[in-house]
Order: C-alpha cells, then structure tokens, then sequence
C-alpha cells in the first residue's frame, strides 16, 4: 500500500545483523491455539449434551442419577490441582526445582484422586444399568465428561513425563516452556470442568 | 456381493477370507498397482534410492519439502479419485433400458462415495496445504515454519489417511453412505461391516495432522513474518492462507467430535444420531456442515490467494483494491460459519430459518464478486501475458461466474427444493470446486513449478492440458445442469428414461477429455523434467514476480533467505528491484535450522495400523499400536538437541553458486 | 471468450431439453412458482453476471501485452469510487435477490397448506386430500386415510385439489420428490414432515426418492397419477374392491427391504398404523415416541426406568446384516408404561410426534400427571430444543 521513501537514506532491503531469533518463541501462542481448538471440541459436546440432554428414553434423569456431594468433592480435587499448578509454577520462576517437583506430586495426586472419584461415578453409573447405552442423555453426559477425564489423564501422564525430565535436566528454557504450556493446559481442564459441573451436574439437579 | 462373514477372531478380529472384494475390476486394479508398486520398489532399490528419500524427504522437516511432498500425494489420489469418476460416468451411459450397467449397487455405491471423499479430503486439502506449506514461509521471508517437526508429523498423518481409505478398495469394503456419512444409514444397524469404519478411522487419523498442520502455518504467519510486514503488507496469498487456517482450526474439531460421535454409536452402541433411546441424526447433519462450509472456504480461500498474486504478475500491475480484497476475505472467513444449513432447506426447518441461511448464503456472493471484480481491474491497462498460470486465471474466471451464478440460485429456498439433491446441484459444487479449486492448482503449479525446481514447465503441452480441461469441463458438467433440470437426482445407479441417454453420453465424452487433460498434464511434467535444460531459469524470478519468494534462488536454498528480507511496502520484491537492491555482501553467519527426524514417519505408521486395527476389530493391535504412539511420542518429547547451525563456509559456497547463477543470467 | 462460445452453443440444446425438463415446465402450481423464483433469481443475477463475462473477455483481449496502443497504468491500484461501485452492485442485486427470498420462502414454505389452485384459480370448499406417506426400504407406501386404502409405489390423487402430503420413515433418511408437483422435503424415521401440492393437469408423473438410503436407492421409483375427481372416486372405489388388509403385522413384513417393487394396493388400512410408524412403536410392546417424550418431559424415570428395557428380539436393522456393537450391549428396546387403551388413545388425539404441545392425560408408573411437575422444562436454554420437531434441534 504505501511505500516508505525517504530521499536521504537508501532504502534498506536485507537485515544483516547478527542476532538471534528466541528458540521457541512460537511455543505459547501455538499452545495457545491448539487449546482453542480443544475448546471448540468441548463447545460441540456441550452443544451435544444441550441438545440430547433432555432424552432421557423413558429412562432415569439427573436427578435419579448423580450424586451432587461426591461431585462437588471431585470439583474441589481438580480445583486444588490448579492452585498447586500455580504454586509449581511460582516455585519454578523462583528456580526452585525441588520446591517444583513437590508441588508437580501434589498436583498429580489431586488429580488421580479426581479420576478415581470419576471412574467410581463411571461404574456405579454402568452398575445401575445407566450406562452410556441407556438414552441419548446418557451417552452425551459420558461423551462430555469422559471426554474430559480423558483429558485429566493424558494431563497427567505429560505431567509424570515432565516431572522426570525436570529431574533430569533441570529448569532449563526448554522444560520451562513445557511447564508454561501443561500449566495452561491444566487451567483450561479445570475451566472447562467448572462449566460441566453448572451445566450439566448443577442445572440437572434443579 | 457375496455373504460376509461377521465372526471375529482373537489375532484377527473380523477379518477372515471374506475380506476379499468378490469384484473382478477390483482384483484387475489390484493386479495393476501390484505391479506397479513392485516395479517402483524396485527401481527404489537398483538405484539406491531409499537412504536417499528416507534421508533427504520422508523425514525432512524443511517446510518446502514437506510441501512438494503433499502435491505428490494429492496427485496419486488424484487419480485413483478421477478413476472413481469415470467408473461412474460410465455406469451412467450403460444403464439404460433395463440393463443394469456394469457396477452392482454395493460397488457403485462405494465408488460415489469413496470420489468425494477422496477427492474433497485427499487430492484438494493436500494440494492446498502443500501449496500454503511451501508458499507461505517463502511468501514472509521465514526460514521454516514454527512447529516444522510437527509439519513433517501432520503430513504422514495425512498419508496415514490416505493409505487406510486405499487399503479399503482391496481388504474389506469402502462406506457406501455419500461422502458426509449421514446417520443413521452410516449406523452400525444399516452399515453393519467395515465401510463406515474405514471412512471414520481414515477421516481422523487425517484429520490430526490437517488440524496440527492448520495451528503450524496460522502460527507461522503471526510469528515469523519478516521485519516491516505488517498484517496490510502481507502478500494476499499469505492472507487467504491466514484466513483458511483460522477456518482449519475452527472447524475441524467440530468434524473430529462429531465422527467420535459416529464411532461411538458405532462400536459402543450409544445413541447420539439413532432412531431409537432419544438419539436425534438432525444433529449429526447439523454438526457436519457446520464443519463442512467452512471447509468449502478452506479449499477455495488460498486459491483466490493463488489468481490474485498471478493476475497482478502477469498484468504487470499492482493488484488493484488490496485492502477490499483483504477485507472481502475475512468477510467470507466469517460469514462461512453462518450458512451451514442451506445444505438442507428441505429437512423441514420452517421458512424463517430457511430464509435467513439463504439470505446468509447470498451476502457471502457480494465480497466474493468484490474479488472478482478486483482481479478484473487488476487487468483494466495492465499489460497481460497470457503464460499459462494466467491462462488458467481467466478461464477461471470465466467458470466460476457461472458456478458462484448457479451457486446463489440454489441458496433460494424454493428454488433449492425443485433442485436440492438434483444433478444441477452436482454440476454446480464440480462447477465451483474444478473451476475455483482445480484451475486455481494448476494456475498455481505452472506459476510455482520453476520456484520449486529451477525450470519451467512445458508450454506446449500445458496448453494441451488446459485445453482439455477446460472445454471437458464444459462437456461433463453442461449436460449435468440440464439433467438436474429435467428432474434427474444424483446418486441414481440405474435409468429407466431413454430421453436422458443423449445427455450423460455428452458428459462421459467430457470426463473423456479430461482424463485426456491430466494425461497432458504428466506428459507435461515428464517432457519438462526431460528438457529441464532448455526450460532452467537461472535468475529465480522468471515471471517477473512481485513477492519475497521470488527474491531467492530457484529451487531455494535449505535456509530459503542467507539475510531476513527488511519489508516496506506491500510487493515486497517489486520494490526491492525498483531500489536496484544488491544482494547484501555483509559476511554470513552460521544458520539456525531443526534438525530432520523419523518420529514423525513412526507416530503415523503407528497411527495408521492403530486405525486399521479398529476397522477390523482387532484390538490387541489397536491397544498395543496406541501404547507404541504414547510410548514414542513420551521418548520423543526426551530428546532435546532438536536444531544444529549450517556452518558459515556451506553458507558462503551456497551463495556465491547463487552469486556465479546471476552472473550467468545477466550476461 | 472460447468459453463464451461454448455456453452460446450450448443454449439451443437447453431449449431442446425444455420440453423434458420438469422442473422449468412444471405441471402443477407449487412447482411451477417455485420454477418462477429460479427464473427471477437467474434474471436478477444475470443483470450482473453478463457485464461481468464479457468485461473479462474484453479486458483480457484488450490489455494483451502485446496491442501496444492500449493504456498501461502500472502503479493504479485504487479508486475509491470504483471500489464502491464494485461493493454496492453485488449488495443492491442482493438486497432485491433477498427480499424476493424472503417473501417466497415463506410463501412456498411447504409446510404451508395451498392457497390457491393455480393462477387465477381460487381454492374451492373441499378439503385437502391428506395422503401419508412413510419410505420404506426400498419403495414407498402412501396411505389414504380417509378413503382408508393404502398403495405401494403408486399414488393416485385428483386434479385440483390440494394434497397433503405427511411424511415419514421407516428406516432412514429419504427424500420425497414430484419434480412436476412441488419440490421435495425429505422423510426421517421417527419423525413427520409435511409437503403440500397440487396437480393442474390430469397425466402421470415421475416421483422418486431424492435422497440416497442405500442399496435398493435406485428403484424407489414410483408413478404419480393426476387423475379427474370422478376417476379417482372410480379409482378408490375399485381399490377397495381389489382386496388385502394392511395392518401392524402386514405392515411389519411389508418393511422388509426389497427392491424395484411393483406397485400393489390395499384395501383396508389400520387407521392407527401411520401414527404408529412416526411413533416408532408397529412393533408390540415398544413404547411410542409420544410416550417417552412425555416421560422424559417431566424429567425421566427414576432408577426403575433402567429395568424397564428388554433385548431386541425384533430388529429391523437386523435385516440388513445388523450385528451389536462391538463393544457394547446387545440391541434393546424400552417397553412402554400405557395401557393399550391408553396408548390408542394417544395415539389418535395426537396426530403425530412433532405436534405434542398439548399433553393428554397419561397413565404410568410413578409418574405424575401431566402438567403438575414441568419443572425441567422451565430450564430455558434447554427447553429451546423440543425432541423430535423434524428440521429442528
């Protein structure tokens, strides 16, 4: 469109300076979109469980179904886990590996704790004959949340892959990076549980 | 068709003896490819040449290979998609008259649907990343893509697609259900055996890497664009390719969730889309074309890219009315998610949501005749040279008025209902799709050949091709109008009006001229490879180009650009040669690149056997094959000396061979 | 310009199609104005598109680098007028294009019943002829329901009168298609769709299936007679004398697929049998569609509602080669929680699954009565969705 001429100075075409470009810049923002496009997989489910989820087959409904207490529990797992996440995160700034690596366990062990809940809730669910065959409601409500478990578990096995190359190599940028993108990763789950436990667990049991 | 055998097995699941297609035509195609396949294994070995493509291509990581890679690909499937077609057309002329023709109804059906998807998912989606992948770094003056183990990675998932969609013509059976696999005939209750399986697992396993590839070039564009290029200084090519990126990523994990769906009324035997227990297929329809417009944009997006930056070359001018160009873009980019139920105006939405997507559907012609206009005054007092890319511009423009015209008349509801699901609709999307997509390939194959390869391609049999092309085009698809005219809808296998003959034999002599034409194109680019000598450009701007890509040797260096491009002005090259630039003489420095890997090949091998195995119920494999990927890709994630430098003294040979080529052209 | 020459040629032999060409020379009046929009819409674009085609042609031929003479302007590559010029055209030929949809979509909404019988043609007092149509695997069967007869592949209705098309599915998707009618709407399982039309002039007509539902896709053919008021009455008339019964059994074998079937008639019908197929419930024992709904409009059962399933010993999906899921449970049903009486009742006060806004009493286990406990439904965004409207979510 417009074309810088300066009558003094010949233009400069070629950038000669050595410099060098920050290895992994791209990282965050590329991270970044990738979650973007998992959120738009959650939106579909969602969407999907806002259409179905009121197919209940002549079968049972949420009400007869979910158990608010052990669900407002398992929240509080996955919501703890973000606040160690974050203190991980502090930790490693402050170039603190060990202080890093026991605030990592901790996330862990609150997030297997929020699997196992999810996976009793899973069985006890199949073990009354509700199981993801039963309805339409029920398929969506195992697609949305499964989905998410599923999530949480690969979280957490990036998570032990991390916590030993920390141990190995140290706080180096590369691991650091890899910090900076679980730790967006593991908000993003506990962001997307927050909207599956109002949409579907707490509006159902209205 | 004979009896399928549905027992399973432990080691082999449900594959068993009855996996062999009962059809003579398939074992003759099978024959063919065996033989071809083992002459090309072959020669690979005589010649020694699998260190060398292991080496040098398969795991490469340099962007503009990987992008070749992809052209390579949607060629193969380019003609397996065409012989689909033709398979058809065929069908079509011999069942008359009470003959059945040649094809039973589980063969034809497979071919119907096997051409859309192969030709929608496997020859367009990999001609136009292919192209976006070699252009855009170039087009930016970056040296790679940001994620360039990740391209290497998106693009064997890709293959990976491919190779399980193929495996499905000789070991089982292809989907017989058209290429969007609505429910619930894609159910396991109407579909019962491996087709849909093989369309599912194929679908995913491509469409990873075509997400992966989508995050990768959007990132590219943000981050690595040279100094001084704003986003209104970007060429448009590189726009269009922004824009089709951001539709990549915002789309297709809606197509990835909803085939999960599928999968699992399929294998688990949920009800998301069936008749019975509450399921609803009206959403899976919905959320299929909510993917599916877009990614009708996806594909012709980067080629509006592709006539912009030809037509401005060859008219010697500057393109006019960039900013509404780049407008008219993102205009399209967003109104593509607001259309997506003028696909079914007839599924009984009621008149007002009817009127609103056709209305929706109409504005979206006003940027793209604002594009179309742009090109035309980008011509108005240029000087146009009618080279072959140009060539295919205009014949471009002249098929897809008439496909875009087509287009708005069936987005008026009570026109769409005499002629939804009706040949004139088929004429329309080949209309579009052959004239928009396809021209626009190969305008952009003729315009980019010499950048890639450092000769041009042969201009007598080019025009042969185009020729072929373009006036079989006209041949195959007229007659297509006009049978959807007459009330004739698609997807028929048998015809009992004798009145119709006339027509579809005038189409199969048109599907006969373009076979003709791609026949031209690979005798094209076997004489050209013959006669490279003749046809080498030597000064890396053979068209007198205007963007940065130009400004390097043909083919590039490995490093694309030995100093980072400074940009001031939208067509950058023009004004670096209007300046009289040197090419700037400071010493080199070593150069920062990634480092090739195999990973990429592994994880989709994986991939692809993992998805194979789910077809054929053979869990075991697709268990242990998933573990491989996570076991991989954990192992992967430890190896941490990723890049290396290229030392300054292969730098300098490099560009002082540059620098003899130059010399050489000037003189 | 070649290609210009090539469409030249190509409009004679357009004409010479016309006279087969149903959808431009349609015979009855919804087709004939929904061909009347496609006409309008062509006209209005081609206001555009013709300048457009040979401004390409002549500014190609114009600027060819080699005709000197002609102005060459390097560097012009904005006008703000010209680009104005290029936005609103497009906008101002889609603004009327939009007006004239909006008000012919709503006008030729099939949904909406007929509002006169042809130009200059007003409606007379008599009723539409209410056909039910349901696709089968591969053929269609077309009950009349208040001559009570039944066809299959061949309709029969009278010259100018308006038809009312109910639509439905056994198995999957169809489309129901009368090129020289009105334009086609498709036909789900589980739902109804609705189409109205009318014949102008006595004569016999393709109609097909338009939407591809499988192997015997090709052979849902059928032939639609427009045949004088006096002739159709013949025509029932002898139908009923020809004889077969159609009920839920007869109807159940019927379903079978098959294809390229001859046409047949029926003499007697089960008044209750379309009602039953939008219901998916011909099969005994099978709850009906309008039943769970209500169920699950009042929330869903409680835990007794995972009892109350049974294996599928029936399975019209096991016809064609069906097997469970790999992974999942054998194929099952829910048993309804009606009386009989109930259930007929039900099934005659509510015509068909996509109108149930009004909820007639029902009687089930442990479930209150309608009306009384709605409080699911008050969830808005959710209640945006009813269940089985066909088209909508």
């Amino acid at each position: 469109m417009t074309t810088m001429t300066t009558a003094q100075d010949p233009i400069q075409h070629w950038d000669t300076e050595p410099h060098h470009h920050a290895e992994g810049a791209s990282t965050n923002i590329g991270f970044w979109i990738y979650l973007m496009s998992d959120c738009l997989m959650f939106a579909v489910l969602f969407a999907v469980f806002g259409v179905l989820g009121q197919s209940f087959a002549a079968g049972p409904g949420p009400k007869a179904l979910f158990d608010l207490e052990l669900v407002a529990l398992n929240t509080a797992f996955l919501l703890l886990s973000s606040i160690t996440f974050g203190f991980a995160m502090l930790a490693m700034f402050a170039g603190n590996k060990r202080g890093t690596l026991g605030w990592l366990a901790v996330t862990l062990l609150f997030g297997l704790a929020f699997l196992m809940v999810e996976i009793y809730e899973f069985y006890h669910l199949i073990h009354l004959g509700a199981g993801p065959q039963r309805s339409a409601f029920l398929s969506s409500f195992f697609a949305l949340v499964g989905t998410h478990g599923l999530h949480v578990g690969f979280g957490s096995i990036w998570l032990v892959t991390l916590m030993v190359q920390i141990s190995r190599k140290g706080l180096i940028p590369a691991n650091m990076r890899r910090m900076t993108c679980l730790s967006m990763f593991w908000h993003f789950l506990d962001v997307i549980w927050i909207g599956v436990f109002t949409f579907v667990y707490l509006l159902g049991m209205i | 068709m004979a009896t399928i055998d549905y027992s399973t097995t432990f080691l082999f699941g449900r594959l068993n003896l009855s996996a062999i297609p009962q059809e003579p035509i398939v074992w003759a195609t099978f024959a063919v490819v065996a033989v071809i396949g083992i002459a090309v294994l072959a020669a690979l070995t005589r010649y020694r040449l699998w260190g060398y493509l292991w080496h040098e291509w398969f795991t490469s990581v340099d962007h503009k290979k990987i992008g070749i890679m992809y052209m390579v690909l949607a060629l193969i499937m380019l003609l397996r998609g065409f012989a689909d077609a033709v398979m058809m057309r065929l069908q079509s002329v011999l069942a008359f008259g009470g003959s059945e023709g040649y094809l039973n109804a589980h063969h034809y059906d497979q071919i119907f649907t096997a051409h859309g998807v192969i030709m929608i998912f496997f020859v367009a989606m990999p001609f136009v990343t292919g192209l976006m992948n070699y252009l855009v770094p170039l087009q930016i003056g970056a040296r790679d893509v940001s994620f360039p183990f990740l391209n290497n990675f998106s693009f064997w998932m890709t293959v990976g697609g491919a190779v399980i969609v193929m495996a499905s013509l000789f070991i089982g059976e292809f989907a017989q259900t058209g290429w969007l696999a609505f429910p619930p005939l894609s159910g396991i209750g109407y579909s019962p055996w491996v087709g849909v399986d093989y369309y599912i697992w194929g679908l995913q396993v491509a469409g990873v890497g075509t997400t992966l590839s989508g995050i990768n070039l959007l990132v590219t564009i943000i981050k690595m664009r040279a100094p001084g290029m704003t986003y209104m200084r970007l060429p448009v090519f590189t726009w269009t390719a922004l824009c089709t990126n951001v539709l990549i990523v915002a789309s297709f994990p809606v197509l990835t969730v909803t085939l999960v769906l599928l999968t699992l009324d399929r294998y688990l035997g949920t009800s998301f889309f069936t008749n019975d227990l509450g399921g609803n297929s009206m959403l899976y329809i919905n959320l299929i074309w909510i993917w599916g417009h877009p990614e009708v944009y996806i594909l012709i997006l980067p080629l509006f890219g592709v006539f912009s930056e030809v037509t401005a070359t060859f008219s010697g001018k500057r393109l006019f009315g960039y900013t509404s160009m780049v407008y008219a873009t993102v205009c399209i980019t967003v109104l593509s998610y607001l259309v997506w139920l003028h696909h079914f105006f007839t599924m009984g939405s009621g008149a007002s949501v009817n009127a609103f997507f056709g209305i929706t559907t109409m504005i979206i012609s006003v940027p793209t005749g604002a594009k179309l206009f742009n090109w035309l005054f980008t011509m108005y007092r240029g000087r146009i040279r009618f080279e072959l890319p140009m060539m295919w511009t205009v014949a471009f423009m002249l098929t897809f008025t008439v496909g875009g015209m087509t287009g708005v008349l069936l987005a008026v509801p009570p026109a769409d209902f005499v002629l939804h699901n009706s040949l004139f609709l088929v004429a329309h999307f080949h209309n579009v799709i052959i004239g928009g997509v396809l021209f626009g390939l190969f305008a952009a194959i003729n315009y980019w050949w010499p950048k890639a390869f450092g000769f041009k391609l042969d201009v007598f049999w080019g025009k042969v091709s185009f020729w072929l092309w373009v006036v079989g085009f006209w041949f195959a698809f007229m007659p297509l109008y006009i049978l959807g005219l007459m009330g004739v809808t698609r997807r028929l296998r048998v015809f009992d009006d004798p009145d119709l003959w006339i027509w579809f034999a005038l189409s199969g002599l048109g599907v006969l001229m373009v076979a003709g034409g791609i026949g031209a194109m690979l005798v094209q680019f076997g004489v050209s490879i013959w006669k490279r000598e003749e046809l080498t450009d030597h000064s890396g701007d053979p068209w007198d180009g205007r963007t940065l890509e130009w400004a390097t040797s043909s083919p590039p260096p490995a490093y694309n650009f030995a100093f980072t491009p400074v940009v001031h002005g939208l067509d950058a090259w023009t004004d670096m040669k209007r300046d009289g630039q040197t090419r700037p003489r400071a010493p080199h420095l070593p150069i920062h690149m990634p480092k090739n890997t195999g990973t990429g090949v592994i994880l989709s091998a994986l991939a692809t056997i993992c998805g194979f195995a789910l077809v054929w119920y053979i869990w075991w494999l697709a268990a242990l094959s998933f573990l491989g990927i996570i076991v991989v890709a954990i192992a992967h994630s430890f190896n941490y000396d990723r890049d290396y430098h290229i030392p300054v003294d292969e730098v300098d040979r490099t560009e002082a061979a540059r620098d003899r080529q130059l010399a050489a052209t000037k003189a | 310009m070649q290609t210009l020459k090539r469409i030249a040629w190509v409009a004679p032999l357009l004409s010479l199609a016309a006279c087969k060409a149903e959808v431009l020379a349609p015979t009855g009046d919804i087709a004939a104005q929904q061909r009347d929009m496609l006409v309008w819409a062509t006209a209005l674009m081609l206001i555009i598109i013709i300048p457009v085609m040979a401004m390409i042609v002549w500014f190609a031929f114009r600027y060819r680098a080699s005709n000197r003479r002609a102005a060459y302007a390097p560097d012009w590559s904005h006008s703000t007028k010209l680009e104005l010029v290029i936005w609103a055209i497009p906008l101002l030929i889609i603004v009327s294009l939009g007006a004239l949809t909006w008000v012919g979509t709503h006008h030729l909404d099939p949904y909406r019943p007929i509002q006169r019988l042809s130009e200059g043609q007003a409606l007379g007092d008599e009723t539409p002829l209410v056909v039910q149509v349901v696709a089968l695997d591969w053929k269609w069967l077309f009950i009349y329901p208040e001559e009570g007869v039944a066809t299959v592949n061949d309709l029969v209705v009278p010259v100018d009168r308006p038809v009312e098309f109910r639509l439905t599915s056994s198995s999957v998707m169809n489309a129901f298609y009368i090129p020289s009618m009105a334009g086609m709407i498709y036909s789900m399982p589980g739902m109804e769709t609705k189409l109205h039309g009318v014949f102008n002039t006595p004569g016999s007509y393709q109609g097909m299936s338009s939407h591809y539902s499988g192997a015997g896709f090709s052979g849902m053919r059928f032939k639609a007679h427009a045949v004088a008021a006096a002739d159709y009455d013949q025509w029932v008339t002898e139908t009923r004398a020809a004889g077969g019964q159609l009920g839920r059994a007869e109807y159940l074998e019927l379903e079978k697929p098959s294809e390229n079937v001859p046409p047949r008639t029926f003499a007697e019908v089960d008044g209750q049998l379309f009602a039953r197929v939008v219901n998916m419930c011909v099969e005994d024992g099978k709850i009906c569609m309008a039943e769970m709904m209500e169920i699950d409009r009042n929330g869903g059962t409680d835990l007794a509602g995972t009892m109350n399933v049974h294996a599928l010993t029936y399975d019209r999906e096991a016809r064609r080669g069906a097997r469970e899921p790999a992974l999942g449970w054998a194929p099952f049903f829910v048993s309804g929680f009606c009386t009989p009486e109930d259930e007929l009742l039900m099934l005659s006060t509510r015509k068909t699954a996509s109108a149930q806004r009004d909820p007639a009493p029902l009687r089930g286990h442990a479930l209150p009565m309608p009306g009384q406990s709605r409080s699911t439904a008050s969830l808005p965004l959710l209640s945006l969705m009813p269940g089985r409207d066909a088209g909508k979510l």
